[in-house]
């Protein structure tokens, strides 16, 4: 295995793009150095990203939003003193991976880009609005997140191409977000389900929403039929049951240890009504 | 297979390795520093007793490569008592029984110490979540706690 720790993403890109074999990106490495131990993944190019300018910043965009580079870490996420007010969820999401050393490393970019079904800081970037920015042979993109994950462990991201940062939009207004997950203990431990649920109002009225589910299909979902649903209405107990039933009428679960398609299923519905909720309370002003 | 050479601080002295790109820093705090406080219980960021600081920051050494540690300034347990005084957390430790076989201990301190550190009142709930990540087949973990929020107590009334 070849360790390479570049000073530029340009020269990550050109490493990158001529790399024979299997080629991993370090950051956090949580993931990484637990596949090469198991020897599920031995890479034969490391590119350790971190000692790139910037990547260890959270900043705000010109239009308001956060930029997170891609060495940005949980627990860097939790004690930032702004974004956290901005997009609660996104950072609880976050805060929900792992034990206290796992936040020391562990990147949200770097969940995005393991493509774990159960990932819980995607559901909340997807309801976030959050977009991948890429730098590859050809240039810079943006990926939104919903787009990044192209089932168990793929990503969409092209030979060559290395993720730079992730930016999340401003928040405006009278916004707020949520992610709760469900697993049999209080700590440590892989989402069942997920559910996120980003919103706006104009008093009691829902402008706008985004919902995503975790943990119930190949990858992440983005549930695009939340606005009707949800937008133009008040969160009574009709739009909640409405939202419970999308929800669960999006689930395409598997079987296994962790919990039947009948549990998944119904469990989705229960978290979606709870997120909406605190969601909906937060853009009313309730503090996180 | 070519070895990268590394300079690192542990401890606060300068330390300089050899090794291979693959080794984690947890193989090289033991196998080649001979600093063997840091246990390896899965080696797979599950169980804690691998704990270490990296420039001030809790991680799990088995999660991170020596490579890695090139310029960084690392804490292991080894560490933490000031020649023959031991470290209050120490202290308590053996005051609470708080360790039978000692696997988990060494995580432990270093995990205890980097919150009192960051946090010096933490309430009950706030030790067993910081905690979460270090695990501990024999104590059933109560005296542990203890332990920590005494020291926490007795390091307020210090200060
Ligand atoms: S050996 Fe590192 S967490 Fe278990
Ligand atoms: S004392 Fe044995 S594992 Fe904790």
């Amino acid at each position: 295995m070849h360790y390479y720790k570049p000073a530029s993403f340009a020269e990550a890109v050109a490493l990158a793009a001529g790399a024979e074999g299997i080629t991993r990106i370090l950051a956090g490495g949580t993931d990484v150095l637990v596949q090469m131990r198991a020897d599920i993944v031995t890479p034969d190019t490391l590119i350790d990203i971190k000692a790139i300018p910037g990547t260890h910043e959270i900043a705000r965009t010109a239009e308001g939003g956060w930029r997170i580079g891609v060495a940005v870490t949980g627990a860097e996420m939790s004690e930032h003193p702004e974004l956290g007010r901005d997009w609660p969820g996104v950072v609880e999401a976050m805060d929900l991976i792992g034990s206290t050393q796992v936040q020391g490393r562990a990147t949200p970019i770097g969940n995005l880009c393991n493509a774990s079904p159960a990932a819980d800081s995607v559901p909340a970037m997807i309801a976030a609005g959050a977009v991948l920015n890429v730098i590859g042979p050809d240039g810079s993109r943006d990926i939104p997140a919903e787009e990044v994950p192209a089932g168990p462990g793929k990503t969409t991201l092209k030979k060559g191409e290395i993720a730079t940062a992730l930016t999340l939009p401003p928040r405006g207004q009278n916004g707020g977000d949520a992610y709760q997950r469900f697993i049999p203990r209080t700590e440590m431990d892989i989402a069942v389900v997920g559910c996120a649920l980003n919103l706006t109002v104009e008093g009691d009225q829902i402008t706008s929403a985004r919902m995503a589910l975790g943990a119930v299909a190949p990858t992440a979902l983005l549930i695009p039929a939340v606005t009707e649903v949800l937008v133009g209405k008040t969160l009574d107990d009709d739009a909640l049951a409405a939202l419970a039933a999308l929800a669960e009428a999006n689930c395409n679960p598997i079987d296994d240890k962790r919990g039947t398609v009948k549990f998944r299923t119904h469990v989705a519905g229960v978290l979606a009504r709870r997120v909406a909720q605190i969601a909906y309370d937060r853009a009313k002003g309730a503090k996180a | 297979m070519s070895k990268t050479h590394v300079t690192t601080k542990v401890n606060g002295d300068e330390v300089e390795f050899l090794c291979d790109p693959r080794e984690t820093l947890l193989d090289v705090l033991r196998d080649r520093l001979g600093l063997t406080g840091a246990k390896e219980g899965c080696g797979t960021g599950d169980c804690g007793a691998c704990s270490v600081t990296v420039d001030g920051r809790l991680v799990c050494s088995c999660l991170m490569l020596g490579v890695e540690a090139e310029g960084k300034e690392i804490g292991t347990v080894e560490g933490i008592a000031q020649g023959e005084t031991l470290h209050p957390l120490q202290k308590k430790f053996i005051e609470y029984a708080a360790l039978q076989c000692g696997i988990c201990t060494p995580g432990i301190l270093i995990a205890a110490k980097s919150l009192l550190e960051k946090n010096p009142a933490p309430t009950e709930t706030e030790v067993r979540y910081w905690l979460a990540g270090n695990l501990c087949r024999c104590t059933g973990y109560d005296k542990i706690i203890r332990a920590v929020m005494d020291t926490a107590a007795e390091m307020r009334e210090a200060s």
